[in-house]
């Protein structure tokens, strides 16, 4: 090791979407209102108001778990677009690349889990349409998102080395100047927007999450501006009494949807299903670019907002998915 | 299907489930780790710890998940936490044993799961890492369970999503992963197979019930190696059919 200097072993090959730039974030937080006021909104109106074209975005889930499904098909409609998405994403990612709003993506995993590939990424990526992905893997890109809560540029991880995930990602691989080992450094990454869904919220944005919390933590933070959406809006006593529950705090959030079902086809730890027959249907309407643009045209462009949609399911369909517990069984 | 005839996936699952150690961490993706898991802990490991990257821990898998990260996944959990705390403990050597999978696999136990072809022109995307990466770095000892043809056991595989030995004895280590963790066993469809201590490359242990090592050369794009003593699987039993079919998987989900 040379004193007083890290010396770089690797980088990998492609580009960072937005270079680390902390002074920025801290700027944006400085200026964010930390008083306690309503932030009670429509997924359209969060939209139009903290969404810009272009911007760099994330959606929080595990799966098709407490995915802002409302928010994302209202973001479909909103007509902005070239987006730069970040995060793992199941049928969110889906929608949003089956109606062209992406750009870049840094990707650690799109797909449909135990229904396989998704045909709709493949569609996008094989023929061009997203100018450049960039890969990650799961522990990669919420530890980037960390960095960001943080306020740090930058952790260390052991995971990535060695592998084409490295060389086709933006990380760099040091030597470490504390043990001499090769380690690899990830760039934090701050989102100009996040999207996250959580179990309940008071109108001021503080939120609670039922379950495992996926990276609903450190997203949050990594975001400049954070939509949220909630199952269930509670007076602010029910955050009081519990404060330990509070996993995302209001002075980080700038709006609060309620959406009762807004994680729908997917599900919600401790209150309901995943719709299996509507995501199957999905999953083979994915199959064709036609069938695809069908399934958009009748699931999200074709209804004015999420209390059409939850009408067009039906109170039965979404009674028969709801579920006692956390555990899902019902 | 009767008590004595079983699918190729059935196969798969019983023998994962019989490779893993009771009270160990498991790391389990999505799909036949799931049930290997479940079917474990109902005949072999009741005390396996299954943890899914999500944040379930210590999860009694009653009822089959479907995703890593959906509510089954954290049944009766002793745990119920998120998915960097879930990395970092891989990270701090909590974690046995990783199961994973992908589409293709060389001597050295490198795994792709991210594309067919060029990554800046794929012929075919998949879906990427995933956890994937993150398991084979710092899981101590990766199971990949995948079908066994020429096209997916290949000299040279497209991408390396996810770190085996990298190029032999010692790469691992050199490139800053951590020391004496690495591929374990692979599962197939046609046998299970190790890795050589010496070289790293992977080796037939034991072929299963009707396939011939000639079959598993011919399906095997790369030169093995072969253990002094080659095993042969037991097919699945009659118990092992039964619970797997009547308490892991009623729904028939995976089937």
């Amino acid at each position: 090791m040379t004193d007083n200097v890290i010396r770089v072993l690797g980088k990998g090959k492609r580009p960072l979407i937005r270079p680390p730039d902390m002074a920025d974030l801290r700027a944006c937080n400085r200026d964010k209102n930390k008083q306690l006021v309503d932030k009670i909104m429509t997924e359209e109106e969060a939209i139009e108001a903290f969404v810009k074209n272009g911007d760099y975005i994330g959606v929080e889930l595990y799966g098709t778990v407490r995915c802002p499904m409302s928010l994302c098909r209202a973001l479909v409609r909103s007509g902005k677009k070239g987006f730069d998405l970040a995060g793992q994403g199941v049928h969110e990612s889906d929608i949003l690349l089956a109606a062209d709003l992406v750009e870049n993506i840094d990707l650690t995993y799109i797909g449909m889990e135990v229904y396989g590939v998704s045909p709709i990424l493949r569609r996008a990526v094989e023929s061009g349409k997203v100018k450049q992905v960039i890969e990650w893997s799961n522990g990669a890109i919420t530890w980037r998102f960390k960095a960001a809560a943080m306020g740090v540029p930058f952790l260390p991880t052991t995971s990535m080395l060695g592998s084409d995930t490295f060389n086709y990602s933006a990380a760099v691989t040091v030597e470490d100047p504390f043990t001499g080992n090769p380690i690899c450094l990830l760039p934090a990454l701050v989102l100009d927007v996040g999207l996250i869904h959580v179990n309940r919220a008071d109108k001021y944005g503080n939120c609670q999450i039922d379950g495992i919390s996926g990276f609903a933590f450190e997203m949050a933070r990594a975001s400049k501006r954070l939509i949220v959406s909630a199952e269930e809006i509670v007076e602010p006593e029910v955050i009081r009494a519990h404060p330990q529950r509070t996993v995302i705090p209001w002075f980080n959030v700038d709006a609060v949807v309620h959406a009762p079902f807004g994680s729908w086809p997917g599900e919600m730890a401790g209150a309901y299903e995943r719709d299996e027959d509507h995501y199957r249907m999905f999953v083979k309407a994915a199959k064709t670019a036609e069938d695809t643009a069908s399934y958009m045209r009748q699931w999200v462009y074709d209804l004015p907002d999420h209390k059409a949609l939850l009408k067009k399911i039906g109170d039965d369909r979404l009674d028969a998915l709801r579920v006692q517990g956390q555990g899902g069984v019902k | 299907m009767s008590e004595t005839q079983y699918s190729p996936s059935e196969l798969l699952i019983c023998l994962a489930a019989r490779l893993v150690e009771d009270n160990a961490m498991a790391f389990i993706g999505t799909g036949i780790p799931m049930l290997a898991a479940s079917l474990a802990q109902k005949l072999y490991a009741p005390n396996l710890i299954p943890v899914f990257e999500f944040g379930g821990v210590g999860a009694e898998l009653e009822k089959l998940p479907l995703a890593v990260g959906d509510m089954r996944t954290f049944n009766k959990a002793l745990f119920a936490s998120s998915i960097c705390d879930i990395m970092e403990t891989a990270q701090r050597g909590f974690i046995e044993y990783g199961f994973i999978g992908g589409a293709q696999i060389d001597m050295y136990g490198n795994l792709n799961s991210t594309v067919i072809g060029d990554q800046g022109k794929p012929k075919v995307r998949l879906p990427g890492s995933g956890g994937a990466n993150d398991i084979g770095s710092n899981c101590w000892r990766t199971i990949a369970i995948m079908p066994h043809d020429d096209r997916r056991f290949v000299k040279k595989i497209d991408f390396v999503t996810t770190p085996g030995y990298l190029t032999g004895p010692g790469a691992r280590e050199a490139a800053g992963l951590p020391a004496g963790s690495g591929p374990y066993r692979v599962v197939t469809s046609l046998g299970i197979l190790g890795f050589d201590e010496q070289s790293c490359r992977m080796k037939l242990l034991s072929v299963n019930p009707g396939v011939t090592v000639e079959k598993v050369v011919e399906n095997t794009g790369f030169e093995l190696l072969f253990a002094d003593d080659i095993g042969a699987n037991d097919p699945p039993t009659g118990e092992e059919l039964r619970v797997l079919r009547e308490e892991v998987d009623p729904d028939k989900l995976y089937r």
